[in-house]
């Protein structure tokens, strides 16, 4: 056998390999423990096999930008609207056109090529300690800037996508140079360098480091949730705050998905799309992770309805990655860590 | 390609060519391919975001990276001249003991002293809850929560990195001749003059080489500065690459960084060569060594005792705890095995390369086959960032070429060498090349020439001189290599973080990974693995140090 047919023959049993049952290859930044429950289910359903692997979005994503055509994935999953549009900017997803998707999820929460779609919700709210914080005292993300809350509130670094989608949404609202001017005002109003996580941050102010925090709400359910006395206590100390319901609305951001460009398994990709925006798979978010769905009639759960109803920013979520870069260089600029 | 037809113990010349001087040249060219590589951006990149790292970041980066260096230089004189004084000068309860104690720190990667301390000195951790609700006074707790910055992140590194001046400052006490001490002496000096003007002038190249080591850890470090958001030019190269997708920016960052490093390295470089002048040849005295009883004798102890509790003891004891009760330990051991393997692996590649070198250069000698050598001992100083920032750039070009020529044969488009264990092993032996090659070296250093003549005039040929010779002599030496290199593969992050192919996991990448989603406590298990493994060559080196 020359060399050549040799090679032509274990491309072939390759593809085959393939070929064989249906399945679909999934590269998810969301976490292991948060996504495999809900693809069992779907496999169970549809009788499809679903391959994931789970790690860092950036390291994901430039690893199906370095495989190219030959990219296994068919499925990116993020946490964050951001990094699915540095994925479409870097030629890694494709347009998928679905009347399913394209009726059921928002237009603002998905991109306006229909390159990703949002497929839950998270909002940044302000939370306060109930103690030393009245509500009244609240407003907007721009008044955090005022004088009288110097040195006392606390958020997480700069190198937080979170961050950096808040300050992007910032941009687009409120223009460029007064966005600086408020990162300016808010780095001499935080409590303490930026450390650690969101959960961190509603931790010291609980324990009186500082008095207000910016974070994701998912983790403030989280503690409500835990089978833990002191983190149940801390939650009880602290109030949420939903900032600009007079204007545009609060910060949200998306987790979400895209299906790559060099995928060789699109209807089982589209599939699996339409699964996670079905009731059961947007119910399971909402339960388990305390997220919000982003399709009507599917109930919160009880934590996080409790947190009240409120008014989200419409901004179309593709700003976020467009206003990214702008955003953590301007962050740079401000001194935020 | 042979360029000389001269033969055997040519010196200053190009020797004959053969396979061992091939190696050698290959092996040299490995570890300069990343510095080429980077230090060729500035020349021909055009970085997307200089600008921006130019206005904004650079200054804080430099700032940043001085201020630790400083702060760890300090740091690591401070514990290590007086545990070494100390050690070297008195007698006193304990003193056996505590000389080896003191090295135990060496066994923790700085970033694993990072975690344990953050996760205790936390605000709302039990101990300041406890603190308190004790009423504390303010300043005490301040300090602790503070713990990640820049000078907690000193402090760390410091606790870590002093064994480094304490082994080379007790080695230069003990060879100073007691005659000089006693001159002194009889001359009407105190104890504490002789100390300042005899015995600590006559060390300082020792102490000065091991400072210089430690700030090159320092420039260095990853994994510390990155997980107390300190912004430093390692944090700041991988920041550049993955956060503005700029490669260019980042190997830019990096020459400034490798710009840094050299003149470190020559600085070192110097000092040690004065440690040679400096340690007389004269006939050697013991010591007179005070006998300390009492209070004197606490203090020795409890200074002795201070840097071990704090840098080995309290962190460990904290880490079994949280091991025990709290972590969860499912999968840590097959992470265990791949790390081990791939540490395995490397360390007998890395091994093998070295030997190939040191023995060109003892059956080859010539200026030619010593700069090589020299030139690949650098490679230690390299940061694991900019090795791996310099690897990553040319293997993906080469990749993209094997696609182009494989594709018109069918072949779909892959990642052949940048996405695989070959390109991490390759950057572990460009950076460890050097720790290999000097336990050789200085293992067959102490083989003379005289015996391998004797060897060929008994009748034995080349290789029956190393297979009969060589090799029972030279086992303790190989074996120490590749430990040391297998530990130093298990505890290295950021080159391991950037390199690793897909979905494989390492011991300390699983810790970082654990650790930065504020899992401090599922972090220990990964973490104590780490120490337990680093601690079997701190007890070798010593016992190689103690039976010299």
């Amino acid at each position: 056998m020359s060399f050549f047919s040799w090679v032509k023959a274990l491309v072939i049993a390759c593809v085959a390999g393939q070929a064989l049952g249906s399945e679909v290859n999934v590269y998810s930044s969301r976490k292991d423990a948060l996504i495999a429950p809900l693809l069992v289910r779907f496999s169970q359903a549809t009788g499809i096999e679903v391959n994931l692997i789970t790690g860092k979005a950036d390291t994901l994503l430039s690893r199906i930008k370095a495989e190219g055509k030959a990219t296994p994935a068919d499925i990116f999953i993020t946490v964050d609207a951001g990094r699915l549009h540095r994925a479409k900017e870097a030629g890694a997803l494709q347009s998928i056109d679905n009347s399913i998707l394209n009726s059921k999820i928002p237009s603002h929460l998905r991109d306006v090529d229909n390159q990703w779609f949002g497929l839950t919700v998270r909002a940044r709210p302000i939370f306060y300690a109930k103690d030393r914080v009245s509500p009244s005292d609240l407003s907007t993300y721009e008044a955090l800037t005022e004088t009288k809350w110097r040195k006392r509130i606390c958020i997480r670094s700069s190198a937080s996508i979170y961050n950096q989608s808040l300050v992007a949404s910032m941009i687009e609202a409120n223009g460029e140079k007064r966005t600086l001017g408020w990162a300016k005002g808010l780095v001499k109003n935080l409590a303490r360098k930026p450390t650690g996580g969101d959960t961190d941050q509603l931790r010291a102010t609980a324990a009186g480091q500082c008095d207000l925090a910016i974070a994701n709400t998912y983790y403030f359910g989280r503690l409500i949730d835990s089978p833990k006395e002191e983190n149940q206590i801390l939650a009880s100390k602290l109030g949420v705050f939903w900032p600009n319901q007079a204007d545009r609305g609060a910060h949200v951001n998306v987790s979400g998905v895209g299906v790559t460009r060099y995928s060789k398994n699109l209807d089982e990709a589209i599939k699996l799309i339409q699964f996670m925006i079905s009731t059961e798979a947007q119910a399971y978010y909402a339960e388990i992770n305390h997220e919000y769905p982003v399709v009507e009639g599917v109930s919160l759960s009880k934590t996080i309805g409790g947190l009240g109803d409120f008014k989200s920013d419409s901004l179309n979520l593709s700003a976020l990655g467009v206003n990214n870069t702008d955003a953590v260089k301007l962050m740079d600029r401000a001194g935020w860590q | 390609m042979a360029v000389s037809s001269k033969k055997y113990h040519t010196t200053g010349r190009f020797p004959r060519f053969n396979g061992l001087l091939f190696t050698t040249f290959i092996a040299a060219s490995f570890v300069a391919l990343p510095i080429i590589v980077v230090c060729s951006f500035v020349i021909f990149g055009d970085s997307d975001s200089w600008d921006h790292l130019l206005d904004t970041l650079l200054s804080r980066y430099a700032f940043n990276s001085l201020v630790l260096s400083v702060l760890v230089a300090i740091g690591v004189m401070s514990l290590g001249i007086p545990t070494a004084w100390i050690i070297s000068f008195y007698r006193f309860k304990g003193r056996n003991l505590l000389s080896w104690l003191l090295l135990l720190p060496m066994a923790y990667p700085a970033y694993i002293l990072a975690y344990t301390y953050t996760g205790v000195l936390e605000y709302s951790s039990p101990l300041l809850t406890w603190m308190r609700n004790i009423d504390a006074p303010n300043w005490s707790m301040a300090a602790f929560l503070n713990i990640r910055s820049l000078p907690g992140a000193a402090v760390m590194l410091s606790l870590v990195l002093y064994p480094y001046v304490y082994l080379l400052a007790r080695a230069a006490f003990m060879d100073q001749s007691a005659n000089l001490m006693e001159a002194a002496y009889t001359l009407g000096q105190n104890r504490r003059r002789v100390l300042f003007r005899i015995v600590i002038p006559m060390a300082r190249p020792a102490i000065a080489a091991g400072t210089l080591l430690a700030v090159m850890e320092t420039l260095a470090d990853f994994g510390t500065v990155q997980f107390f958001g300190v912004q430093t030019f390692t944090t700041g190269i991988v920041r550049t690459y993955y956060g503005f997708g700029d490669t260019v920016g980042a190997a830019q960052l990096s020459t400034l960084l490798l710009t840094c490093v050299f003149f470190l390295v020559v600085f070192e470089k110097t000092s040690r060569n004065k440690v040679q002048y400096y340690s007389d040849r004269l006939r050697k005295l013991n010591h007179t060594s005070v006998i300390l009883t009492g209070t004197q004798c606490k203090i020795a102890q409890i200074i002795c005792v201070m840097p071990i509790f704090f840098g080995f003891l309290l962190p460990t004891i904290i880490l079994t705890y949280w091991a025990i009760f709290f972590a969860e330990l499912q999968s840590m051991w097959s992470l265990a095995a791949s790390s081990f393997m791939l540490a395995g692996l490397s360390s007998v590649i890395i091994v093998s390369v070295a030997l190939t070198i040191c023995y060109a250069n003892r059956l080859y000698p010539s200026n030619w086959v010593s700069s090589l050598l020299t030139f690949v001992g650098l490679g230690y100083a390299l940061p694991g960032v900019v090795v791996a920032i310099g690897v990553l750039i040319p293997f993906g070009l080469l990749d993209n070429f094997i696609g182009d020529i494989l594709e018109p044969f069918g072949i779909p488009p892959s990642l052949w060498l940048s996405g695989t264990l070959g390109a991490l092993i390759f950057a572990y032996l460009v950076r460890f090349l050097a720790i290999a090659t000097g336990n050789l070296n200085s293992g067959l250093s102490r083989i003379g020439p005289s015996i391998d003549h004797s060897g060929r005039l008994l009748g034995l040929s080349q290789f029956g001189v190393v297979s009969r010779i060589h090799v029972p002599l030279m086992k303790g030496s190989v074996f120490t290599g590749v430990l040391v290199c297998f530990v130093d593969i298990v505890k290295e992050l950021p080159a391991t973080l950037i390199l690793r192919p897909f979905d494989f996991n390492t011991l300390a990448v699983k810790a970082f990974e654990l650790a930065e989603d504020e899992r401090l406590i599922d972090a220990s298990v990964p973490s104590l693995m780490i120490v337990m493994v680093s601690l079997l060559p701190v007890i070798w080196l010593n016992r190689s140090v103690a039976g010299r």
